[in-house]
């Protein structure tokens, strides 16, 4: 994969001068960058879109720059290269009464739980860093990174809201992530596969190949895991961690300047965790919707970028139309509704198969 | 290079066991669990076992680091309590640890281990999977019903008395 072809090429270009050792570890190292810079640059694209979609939902213009030279620059372009110079040259408060160690520890955990689902993500055709046998189980495992460092912020920065934030958000996202499993375990079935390059392969052949088309309990599944995965990475309608209007801002409450950009940070990080895996286990991941046209590995690229960049344009979009649910009513959703259907789904799915593909 | 990073993770493990069973405090204990159970899935992944390495994060950080540390957060006042480490019966302890050790290493040292091929397996999955529905498959489903009576029972218990 990835790293085998860096390590060829560096082995190719300086074999010579130094051990196979060092090599290997700088091929790893470079992916590594290149997903750190890659979240910052997708990070920074996609504050500049919520900010602008969410003003032409609400009928707003949104960051504007009045001319050259201006503020933002030429429409708000710069607004969110302004937003994030102002995180990092915000002061660094850590309340008194803190808990220090944990409270400095969370959002360097929040972040690590987000970097490393990145790793077992196609990017495109042979583009991944590393192309696990448990790629799809591996993302799903580590999500739950997350939900320890939010209750460990809320509790460390010894603060109501914080607490009841990092309550919310933990019960939340474990109740969430059952629905959300299920939902994937019938691309599973479909496929006969965890790892997510093989899942995409599967779905080779144009539009009606994709999982989503295969049989009709497909799109309902798909429908469970994207709400699902709405109430996992904390978005409206499901942000209820931190609901301005009645906790401040939830976990985050007690933190500024970088520490805030980490989790801020991280939110846009598993949102495109979650809308990737969308668009690899039902929407065919790098596989061009029109068979053999537009195909190659560029465009695979494109094709990936593409369809998780919809998923997540429909997130803000979601995000600035509905809502808050209420605690109850969230509960409820998960419990009674999409859990059975979930289920159902599976059920339907294992049959379908039997029955039509076998 | 496999060599240090084993040892690396093996070290990492080790320590922030020790510091779980040493540490006073049980919220840091719990935090330290982490890492302990984040190394036990690295050296999983060492022995090829991907699957098993997946299912210890899911299960154990997801599920029940997760509930631990929810528990001990709802404490009142977890801060100002003290897990004492007053030693008692250090005598007899001392005997025991002693010949447990003697024990541990001869049996590490003296048992004839079967040293094979190292092989990279084509992925775990598939294998157990099969192997949990044709051969495992009565322990299997006993398990499951004993975690589906120990759901109910944890619902009846959570009900109270109405």
């Amino acid at each position: 994969m990835t790293v085998d072809y860096i390590f060829d090429f560096l082995t190719g270009l300086l074999g010579g001068f130094l051990g196979s050792d060092y090599l290997l570890l700088a091929s790893m190292l470079i992916p590594c960058l290149a997903i750190f810079g890659f979240i910052t640059i997708y990070a920074l694209i996609v504050i500049y879109a919520e900010l602008k979609v969410s003003s032409f939902i609400q009928d707003k213009v949104g960051p504007m720059g009045q001319g050259v030279g201006l503020h933002a620059g030429k429409w708000g372009l710069l607004q969110p290269v302004a937003d994030a110079l102002k995180l990092l040259l915000k002061e660094d408060i850590i309340p008194s009464s803190a808990d220090r160690p944990l409270f400095i520890l969370a959002p360097f955990m929040i972040f690590i739980g987000a970097f490393i689902s990145f790793v077992a993500i196609p990017f495109g055709e042979s583009i991944i860093v590393a192309d696990l046998n448990i790629g799809l189980f591996y993302i799903l495992g580590v999500g739950s990174i997350a939900v320890l460092s939010l209750i460990l912020a809320g509790w460390a920065s010894n603060n109501k809201w914080s607490l009841y934030g990092g309550m919310r958000s933990a019960a939340q996202i474990v109740s969430y992530e059952i629905p959300a499993g299920l939902s994937l375990i019938v691309v599973i079935m479909l496929a006969g596969t965890l790892n997510l390059q093989d899942i995409i392969k599967y779905q080779e052949g144009g539009i009606f190949n994709w999982i989503i088309f295969d049989n009709p309990f497909v799109p309902i599944a798909f429908v469970v895991y994207f709400i699902s995965a709405l109430a996992e990475v904390n978005r409206t309608p499901f942000d209820l961690p931190e609901s301005e209007s009645e906790l401040v801002a939830g976990f985050a409450t007690e933190y500024s300047g970088m520490r805030y950009a980490f989790f801020f940070l991280s939110e846009y990080a598993n949102m495109f965790v979650v809308s990737a895996v969308a668009a690899a286990g039902f929407l065919g991941g790098w596989q061009s919707p029109f068979d053999g046209f537009m195909s190659t590995p560029a465009w695979s690229v494109f094709w990936m970028i593409s369809k998780t960049g919809f998923l997540i344009f429909v997130m803000i979009w979601l995000r600035w139309t509905l809502p808050r649910l209420r605690v109850d009513q969230l509960m409820n959703v998960c419990w009674k509704v999409f859990l059975p259907i979930a289920l159902l789904n599976i059920f339907g799915v294992a049959i379908w198969t039997v029955v039509f593909n076998s | 290079m496999a060599d240090i990073v084993f040892w690396i993770i093996s070290a990492l493990t080790v320590m922030s066991a020790a510091f779980v069973v040493l540490n006073n405090q049980l919220v840091y204990s719990a935090v330290a669990l982490l890492f302990t159970l984040f190394g036990t899935a690295g050296l999983y992944v060492f022995l090829w076992a991907d699957f098993i390495a997946g299912i210890q994060i899911l299960v154990y950080v997801g599920g029940i680091l997760v509930l631990v540390i929810f528990g001990i957060m709802l404490t009142n006042k977890i801060k100002s309590v003290r897990i004492s480490h007053k030693s008692m019966q250090q005598g007899v302890g001392g005997v025991v640890i002693f010949w447990f050790f003697i024990f541990l290493f001869l049996a590490l040292t003296k048992a004839p281990w079967v040293v094979t091929e190292a092989i990279e397996p084509v992925g775990t999955v598939r294998g157990i999977g099969i192997l949990l529905l044709t051969d495992y498959l009565l322990p299997f489903e006993i398990i499951s019903v004993l975690l589906l009576g120990a759901l109910i029972g944890a619902a009846v218990l959570s009900r109270g008395d109405s």
